[in-house]
């Protein structure tokens, strides 16, 4: 070892330390101030903008139409809001019952066990090998289509994910060391529950419930799209783009794009929140 | 071969939503590892064990800061170098068979470490020999991971890291709770890696075993290097080592004195601001709890005391 | 006294045994060592004795009764490693409390330092830990202790630190140990008497 002409010490990581939490928590911030936006615009805007104005058809976007006309001179940008309002409220609606779905499948499969969750395994990999889109169009149209077609059909559909998740996360607490010496130290089943599993299985909970969230929006969107979801006279999202179609051949490119961009801002946004709150709960990236 | 020079290794966390602080469970930290030499490194977990392994490796998590040098064949080891030359220079055996890909038959990860590592001719001769080295049978490379056990499984190991031309082998604690005769057969194979004129430097946290093999053994406590002492130092008993924690350690033996000193390790983050291992001594005096001792060279050993002479 | 009668087990009636016909007893006060090789069903030996699992054949009585099903269970066993032992999602001072509130000496005996109590699992070192499930096992309701390996993985100095408690503990309160280890230096110190398993 020749102590001459040795460089300069190392320094891993020259910059200071980023505060990736910070970073986290303004994602969060964001994402949820921008939901909170389209909710309070979408009540507010002049309804006015939904009214027929034959004098002011089809105009591309200016600064008093944003999003433009539409072919009756209706505002896009109104209707869009107004359609993201609706996608949300289902989309809320519909992931929060899936969840509780998800749950409670869940949880009755790992803790009943035996022909229980033999059924309840056979069930979800039958949900899991059936394509999404059918099961949704399936589900809606035995529900006679609407609203409660639309809740129904995401709602029933979308639980499997976080059922499985939820499932394995209570078989694996189960055969722990320490639930299993808790039970040795006395401790009764339901205290376990609620002292060794809920805090394991409550951020897995909200952040499925948060992921459920874009996927009910799109498939909201989608089967509406469709024709099988809510009624035509609702501004949903889906109806706006599915009513765009007939006109985007003749030019009119933003009666389909902004309402469809601004339905992806918000459905990344549900994103953003879910994943940066998972980052946030899970112990092995929450030091990052 | 190695050359650690006043390492130390810190983590960004976070105390309280947003505020972080920095906790340095690694201070002041010395090594060096010749080639054919076969070092090994004991102290109680937290001691820095690990962590000086995953940064020579260039391993370390995305929190972590270090400062001090680590030289590699005389030329600083960068993050870049320690990319390049990971696997293939350097070699790591790791403790248990978990560590290995399960869906691979191990005499493809045997190949595969061989091939990475560039070893001479192909990469399936250089397995078969390396296993017929260790007493493996041709057979035994089909199996999966999970269908080795004990002995078999350390062989394995060891395979992964003897197959290549690394030139500087870690064993991180590579005998966990196993049975003395598959520990004496591991710690034979590294004894063999060092005397063909590799470095291997072996972590673990059990003295005996590391001093049946070792030409030296450094001692960590609370992140710092506190003795390095040749290895017949411990075998000729207590009196001959330098620094008292190493005497503690000695003592405390099940095959000595079975007798521990009070108290524990500092955490990282309560370090004292003297010689870290002043409030457990029984030499303390105040210049101990004013200045952290410097390495010195006593009767051809490092340690980090005031008080020893030579 | 805990008495094992031609224990046996396997985990499905179409596998292997893991250990087979194993007997023998526990009395009070006594600390036995258990050793044999790699895979000789230790580990499994330590969970039906503790009443972690069933023995498929054979009688495990404390005292002539079996073992209650329910409430503390008085052989209490301590694991090899403490980090699966203890919930990640919980702090320190609710590990201990699970079980007892322990006095101040014996935590200071096995130098647990009151600022631990306040910190998560993944804060503190595996040595650190053990002393906490050390700490756990002794709650007034134990009267035997099964410790699989519960130094293996730890420095001699913590090793001497915990041996000793667990020492003055069971001579003080009469408590059976068994001490399920490979290391023959520390079997013949702390055991009166040392089971060999075979394979």
């Amino acid at each position: 070892m020749s102590d001459m002409s040795l460089p300069a010490p190392v320094h891993r990581l020259a910059t200071p330390f980023s505060n990736r939490r910070r970073q986290t928590l303004w994602a969060i911030g964001l994402s949820l101030s921008f939901l909170a936006l389209i909710v309070v615009l979408g009540q507010r805007l002049d309804p006015a903008g939904l009214d027929t104005n034959l004098q002011a058809r089809n105009q591309a976007p200016t600064w008093q139409h944003p999003f433009g006309t539409d072919w009756l001179g209706r505002d896009m940008l109104t209707r869009t809001l107004r359609g993201l309002t609706i996608s949300l409220a289902v989309g809320v609606i519909a992931s929060a019952l899936s969840a509780c779905i998800g749950l409670l499948i869940g949880l009755a499969s790992a803790t009943l066990g035996g022909w229980v969750d033999t059924v309840i395994t056979w069930v979800i990999d039958m949900f899991l090998s059936l394509p999404h889109l059918v099961a949704l169009i399936l589900i809606a149209f035995v529900f006679g289509g609407g609203l409660t077609g639309v809740i129904a059909s995401v709602a029933l559909t979308h639980w499997t994910g976080l059922a499985r998740l939820i499932r394995a996360e209570v078989l694996q607490l189960k055969t722990a060391n320490y639930v299993q010496l808790s039970e040795r130290l006395g401790r009764s089943r339901i205290w376990i529950a609620r002292h060794h599993l809920l805090p394991h299985l409550i951020p897995q909970f909200v952040v499925g419930l948060l992921l459920l969230f874009p996927h009910a929006i799109l498939h909201e969107a989608g089967i509406t799209f469709i024709g099988i979801g809510l009624s035509p006279h609702q501004p949903a999202v889906g109806i706006i783009l599915s009513e765009s179609m007939r006109h985007l051949s003749t030019g009119y490119w933003w009666l389909a794009a902004l309402p469809g961009l601004s339905l992806l801002v918000m459905v990344k946004s549900f994103d953003a929140l879910g994943e940066n709150l998972r980052a946030l709960l899970d112990p092995k990236t929450s030091q990052e | 071969m190695l050359a650690v020079r006043n390492l130390s290794i810190s983590f960004r966390m976070y105390s309280a939503g947003l505020r972080q602080h920095e906790i340095t469970p690694i201070t002041g930290l010395d090594l060096e590892v010749r080639a054919g030499e076969l070092v090994g490194i004991v102290g109680a977990s937290g001691s820095g064990k690990s962590l000086l392994a995953h940064a020579i490796l260039g391993i370390l998590p995305a929190n972590a800061r270090t400062a001090g040098e680590i030289y590699f064949k005389e030329t600083l080891l960068t993050p870049d170098r320690q990319k390049r030359l990971r696997g293939k220079e350097i070699a790591l055996i790791p403790q248990s068979v978990g560590f290995l890909d399960p869906l691979m038959r191990v005499g493809q990860q045997v190949r595969r470490a061989a091939y990475l590592s560039g070893a001479n001719g192909s990469a399936e001769a250089a397995q078969r020999q390396v296993f017929r080295r260790y007493g493996l049978r041709d057979e035994d490379a089909e199996r999966y991971p999970f269908q080795v056990s004990g002995g078999m499984a350390r062989r394995v190991l060891v395979s992964t890291a003897a197959v290549g031309q690394a030139a500087l082998i870690i064993a991180d604690e590579p005998t966990p709770g196993l049975h003395p005769a598959v520990v004496a057969e591991t710690l034979g194979h590294l004894r063999q890696l060092a005397d063909e004129g590799r470095a291997v430097l072996l972590i673990t946290h059990d003295i005996g075993a590391a001093l049946t093999v070792a030409d030296r053994i450094a001692v960590f406590y609370a992140g710092t290097t506190v003795e390095v002492a040749p290895a017949a130092d411990f075998q000729a008993g207590g009196q001959a080592l330098r620094h008292p924690y190493t005497q503690a350690l000695w003592r405390a033996l099940p095959q000595n004195q079975f007798v521990p000193i009070a108290g524990s390790q500092p955490p990282p983050d309560q370090l004292p601001a003297g010689c870290l291992f002043a409030p457990r001594c029984p030499h303390v005096s105040a210049a101990c709890r004013a200045a952290r001792p410097e390495l010195r060279l006593i009767r051809g050993g490092w340690v980090r005391c005031i008080h020893v002479e030579g | 006294m805990l008495k094992a009668e031609g224990l046996s087990f396997r985990y499905t009636p179409n596998s292997g045994w893991v250990f087979q016909n194993i007997t023998f007893e526990l009395r009070p006060g006594e600390i036995v060592g258990l050793s044999g090789p790699s895979g000789c069903g230790k580990t499994t030996l330590g969970k039906v004795l503790a009443g972690y699992i069933s023995p498929t054949k054979g009688r495990l009585s404390l005292d002539d009764r079996p073992l209650p099903r329910r409430g503390y269970c008085p052989v209490q066993l301590i694991f090899q490693h403490p980090e699966l032992a203890i919930n990640t999602r919980w702090r320190m001072s609710q590990v201990l409390e699970e079980s007892f509130s322990p006095p101040l000496d014996l935590l200071r005996a096995l130098g647990i330092e009151n600022g631990w109590l306040k910190r998560w699992p993944h804060e503190l070192s595996g040595g650190e830990l053990q002393r906490f499930a050390v700490a756990r096992a002794l709650a007034p309701g134990t009267r035997y202790l099964i410790a699989d390996e519960i130094t293996t993985m730890l420095d001699a100095i913590t090793q001497a630190q915990i041996w000793q408690v667990i020492l003055e503990q069971a001579r003080r309160r009469n408590l059976g140990v068994l001490v399920i280890s490979h290391e023959a230096p520390l079997l013949e110190r702390v055991c009166g008497r040392v089971i060999e398993l075979k394979q």
